[in-house]
């Protein structure tokens, strides 16, 4: 496959690895936090840890949103399934992530509920304009990079004045989550976690441009590296970090040139801000309450808003006092501090979300580290 | 979620509709977040849409640089050639 393969060859990741080795400062750790999950999972599949010095430390970031969806805002989802009149179009990833009580999508379709897994919010628009007399909601949930479909989506419903179509909006923001990080009392006071420099978000960034993650590079001194999800850019990226560390800067650079500008897709972005708006605050998982991190959709679209068209409210939930997903996602723990991981806790019956999503940390270190620590 | 990958338009059907090959495998994507966008060109597809396109130009600098890497301590890039 054209601009995949060249990207994952041996012999190149080897020549990263030893000028790596070569230039590394032996007397300090480097602490790099890959935001994404996709990364994570790159970093994992294609086994870099082997191929970095030991004093190279990746921190798992919180890029999976999956992950980051409260327990509270997926119940709204189950609920919404619940009404005889809805049909609820889902990216698979939601589906086996548990609810409260044992609740899950896919249970609720094992149920009977009409839940249909999409690949395109134009399956969504398809199915609603298929099926007149039901309600079709979308359940959006995501990053920059899965935002412009919905807005997409919500504009193509306004001109066919389609009144059995709305999106249950949960879509979130990566540079506040990055903040949230940096301000975190673990981060700030208590040294728990340290973030010396950040591998920056492919997609994502290929959306919101580089320009985003100057304010943190220059306000909060670290250096952001934006690396495509092949593994020789993750590797070239954590070269690109080092270097900046050793050198005392904290700049913008950008390894994945081939899908990212300074100031990134100009038209995704208009649009995005023709339908949504910020929302005051939004919960994660993980994070808590985070300020201007979530949106909503607009006044002028509110006839195609779920939570308004359905009167959706939050309910508190508790979460399983076992999992350690919300550590797991602030990078205060590792998957393997968790008391359940690998145990009562498996992809094939998660109790939490990052052991479920395919950018999750859990469900990483379960598939292609089990067994290096198995035979360690 | 964030996961895209790189695909080659084959054929634009219809405006804002692409037709597109990824390691041999087709199917129809929007081309309504993008501009200019022509048969041949890279995108970079994400849920059904191509967000971006995909700079060939820069993807070979980035290539010429590995190889360069690779070289300086005599290995060979296999899958560079």
């Amino acid at each position: 496959m054209r601009f995949i393969n060249e990207f994952r060859d041996g012999a190149v990741a080897t020549a990263i690895s030893r000028a790596l080795y070569d230039e590394v400062d032996r007397n300090r750790d480097y602490f790099l936090m890959e935001f994404c999950g996709g990364h994570t999972h790159a970093v994992f599949r294609h086994g870099l840890p082997d191929l970095l010095p030991e004093n190279i430390r990746l921190v798992h970031g919180p890029g999976c949103p999956v992950c980051v969806l409260p327990v509270a805002r997926l119940d709204l989802a189950i609920e919404l399934t619940l009404r005889d009149d809805v049909v609820l179009a889902s990216y698979g990833d939601m589906l086996r992530v548990p609810g409260s009580r044992k609740r899950s999508l896919l249970k609720a379709r094992a149920d009977g509920r009409d839940v249909h897994i999409i690949q395109s919010t134009a399956e969504a628009l398809a199915l609603a304009r298929e099926n007149p007399q039901r309600q079709v909601v979308l359940f959006a949930i995501g990053f920059e990079t899965t935002t412009p479909p919905t807005a997409l989506a919500i504009v193509e419903a306004a001109r066919l004045k389609l009144e059995n179509f709305s999106v249950y909006c949960n879509h979130v923001l990566t540079p506040s989550a990055i903040q949230s990080i940096l301000d975190a009392p673990e981060v700030r006071d208590l040294g728990q976690v340290r973030v010396d420099g950040f591998i920056g978000p492919s997609h994502v960034s290929t959306v919101i441009g580089s320009r985003p993650y100057e304010f943190f590079a220059e306000e909060y001194q670290r250096p952001v590296v934006i690396a495509g999800f092949e593994p020789l850019d993750v590797l070239a990226a954590i070269r690109m970090l080092v270097r900046q560390l050793n050198e005392g800067r904290a700049e913008v650079e950008n390894q994945f040139t081939r899908g990212v500008t300074r100031y990134g897709n100009r038209k995704a972005q208009e649009l995005v801000a023709e339908v949504f708006e910020l929302r005051p605050e939004f919960e994660w998982r993980g994070l808590g309450k985070v300020p201007y991190s979530g949106l909503r959709i607009k006044g002028r679209y509110a006839a195609f808003d779920a939570e308004r068209r359905f009167e959706l409210i939050e309910k508190p939930v508790g979460e399983n006092k076992a999992c350690q997903c919300p550590a797991i996602i602030r990078g205060v723990k590792t998957p393997s501090d968790c008391p359940i991981f690998g145990t009562v806790c498996t992809p094939r019956n998660p109790i939490g979300s990052c052991m479920v999503s395919n950018e999750g940390a859990c469900a990483a270190y379960y598939r292609y580290r089990n067994h290096a620590q198995a035979t360690a | 979620m964030c996961l895209a990958v790189p695909a080659k338009v084959i054929d634009i059907p219809a405006p804002d509709q692409a037709l597109v090959e990824v390691g041999g495998v087709r199917s129809q994507v929007s081309l309504a977040l993008v501009d200019d966008v022509g048969v041949g060109d890279y995108v970079i597809v994400h849920v059904g849409h191509a967000i971006g396109r995909l700079d060939v130009e820069e993807a070979e600098k980035t290539l010429a640089l590995f190889r360069q890497i690779a070289e300086t301590i005599g290995l060979d890039a296999n899958a560079l050639h």
